[in-house]
């Protein structure tokens, strides 16, 4: 039979030879082995000294964008919440009055933004479904906790903060399509 | 007469507290080594390279709960890990250290008692040792524990059959029972291991046997018997359980050098014309190096080789270390009568 890979082995059961049953010979093999190893590099990373670099697109937990101008972009479409597989993300939307247009960019926003970062499953569905730019997952991650109830996060930490100084860089997770979509200044929120 | 007593109190006292520190310092080498072999580094935090671990182990061992199980035999329950530890201790009272010191134009031999029974007192010793682990597995009343001690006392008869019986060879050759008389044989690169390299062997590897060693650890077997013997032994009692564990490496690692890699003795050490107080210190460095050398050994083979199971230890005891002892003895008997 034809193996998949090339890794399988032939297991037999034949006797052993005298050479073999004396196990010496394996034994100084395997030590020879073990020895070769003590000189080897150590993988391990010195963790509070050294920190083990992120990837620039890992996927950790989300932020909610704000514009150039500090408003915030999401406009409450729930497209991430039909796009998201485990069903964490849950919002309720509202409608923007005269006066709160420096607080959001559409009509629409979201009063309430909930994900649930227990059922969260981190693949970024959510991210790739926003028309507006508005969700990006980070480098940063989920913080430990007792209770269940504080894994539901909402828009007090989600949204990043309003000072400039104090955005979230997500520049890095655009792709070229994004990036040159941005360019087309026909859409109103590239403008 | 005074001066001497005091002599081989302060000996015995340095011995002792040598014994405990090689002791503490082995968990932690222990632990580096593994570290290494496995592309790690080891404990590395408390203190520069991690030399205050051993004392941070001890003191939590000593501020851990004391518990004992309920339906536990008291006395035996104590006494079973200080045999152990009591045991462990007593064996380097005949290993020969070094060459006399001289002070005052005084000789002070480097060895707390020179019997002349000495290969004997050391056996009987050793087999004492697996007294604290039987009546420690017995007194426990658990079954893991008694399964432990069960195993732990039918390996030391096995293997200390063919472990005499590789000493008898030494014996003939020697014609002595003086652990110093031993040493003094085997001056220069006159070492035992080049006359009986199998009885070296079987030596070896009933030592490793003898003091519970991997791969033959059968006893605290963890993925078996949970700890083995000392299941339910915590706080100190366990650390004497697992210290006595590492003095006994570093002893039969000094009963070996002694017995087979001539002591302290090194090539050309005595024709370099050196004071008999530096020779003495020299020559205790070089017993000490070779103790190291056979410490590492027991790691080494430690974090390479998997466990045995019960029946390879028994079929490997009896059917093969014990006849090539015997043969071993039967050879170096024949070449004694014709080399006469």
């Amino acid at each position: 039979m034809k193996s998949l890979t090339n890794r399988s082995k032939v297991v037999s059961n034949k006797k052993m030879t005298f050479w073999e049953r004396i196990y010496f010979p394996a034994i100084l093999n395997g030590m020879g082995i073990t020895f070769g190893h003590l000189f080897r590099r150590k993988t391990t990373v010195q963790y509070p000294e050294v920190k083990r670099e992120f990837s620039d697109i890992y996927r950790g937990r989300h932020v909610l964008k704000r514009d150039d101008e500090g408003r915030e972009r999401c406009t409450s479409c729930g497209l991430c919440a039909v796009a998201c597989p485990a069903e964490a993300i849950t919002m309720v939307s509202a409608e923007r009055k005269p006066g709160e247009e420096h607080l959001y960019r559409e009509e629409k926003y979201s009063a309430v933004y909930e994900i649930d970062m227990l059922r969260c499953i981190f693949c970024g569905d959510c991210e790739e479904a926003c028309p507006k730019e508005a969700i990006f997952l980070t480098t940063e991650l989920v913080k430990a906790d007792y209770q269940r109830e504080n894994f539901i996060y909402g828009k007090d930490v989600l949204v990043e903060p309003a000072d400039p100084a104090k955005r979230i860089d997500v520049s890095k997770r655009q792709t070229p399509e994004v990036i040159e979509f941005k360019k087309d200044k026909r859409y109103k929120h590239n403008r | 007469m005074v001066t001497q007593i005091i002599y081989k109190t302060l000996l015995a006292s340095f011995i002792l507290v040598l014994s405990l520190v090689v002791a503490m310092y082995s968990t932690l080498i222990e632990r580096k080594v593994a570290g290494w072999f496995q592309d790690r580094h080891g404990p590395n935090r408390a203190g520069p390279w991690g030399l205050l671990q051993p004392l941070a182990d001890g003191i939590k061992l000593f501020f851990k709960e004391e518990f004992m199980p309920a339906s536990a035999d008291k006395f035996l329950y104590i006494l079973g890990p200080s045999l152990t530890m009591f045991v462990a201790l007593l064996t380097s009272a005949a290993i020969p250290w070094g060459p006399d010191l001289v002070i005052n134009g005084v000789a002070y031999p480097l060895q707390v008692a020179d019997v002349n029974i000495g290969i004997l007192y050391v056996f009987a010793i050793l087999s004492i040792g697996v007294y604290g682990i039987m009546i420690g597995g017995w007194a426990s009343n658990n079954k893991y524990a008694l399964l432990g001690a069960v195993r732990a006392s039918s390996q030391m008869i096995s293997y200390e059959l063919a472990m005499s019986l590789s000493i008898i060879t030494i014996v003939m050759m020697t014609g002595s029972l003086s652990l110093r008389e031993i040493v003094a044989q085997q001056q220069g690169f006159n070492w035992n291991i080049i006359y009986q390299p199998l009885g070296f062997l079987i030596f070896l590897i009933c030592a490793f046997a003898e003091t519970n060693r991997s791969p033959f650890d059968l006893p605290e077997c963890e993925t078996e018997l949970v700890g083995g013997y000392h299941t339910e032994y915590s706080s100190m009692k366990l650390g004497f359980y697992l210290f006595a564990e590492y003095i006994n490496m570093f002893i039969s690692g000094a009963v070996m050098a002694t017995l087979f890699l001539g002591g302290y003795h090194f090539p050309g050490l005595d024709k370099l014309g050196l004071s008999p107080n530096v020779f003495a210190f020299v020559s205790f460095m070089v017993l000490f190096t070779k103790i190291t050398f056979f410490g590492f050994i027991y790691m080494w083979i430690r974090w390479t080789l998997p466990r045995f199971r019960y029946d390879q230890l028994m079929k490997l005891g009896w059917k093969s270390l014990i006849p090539l002892a015997i043969l071993n003895v039967v050879i170096t008997g024949v070449v004694i009568l014709l080399n006469q």
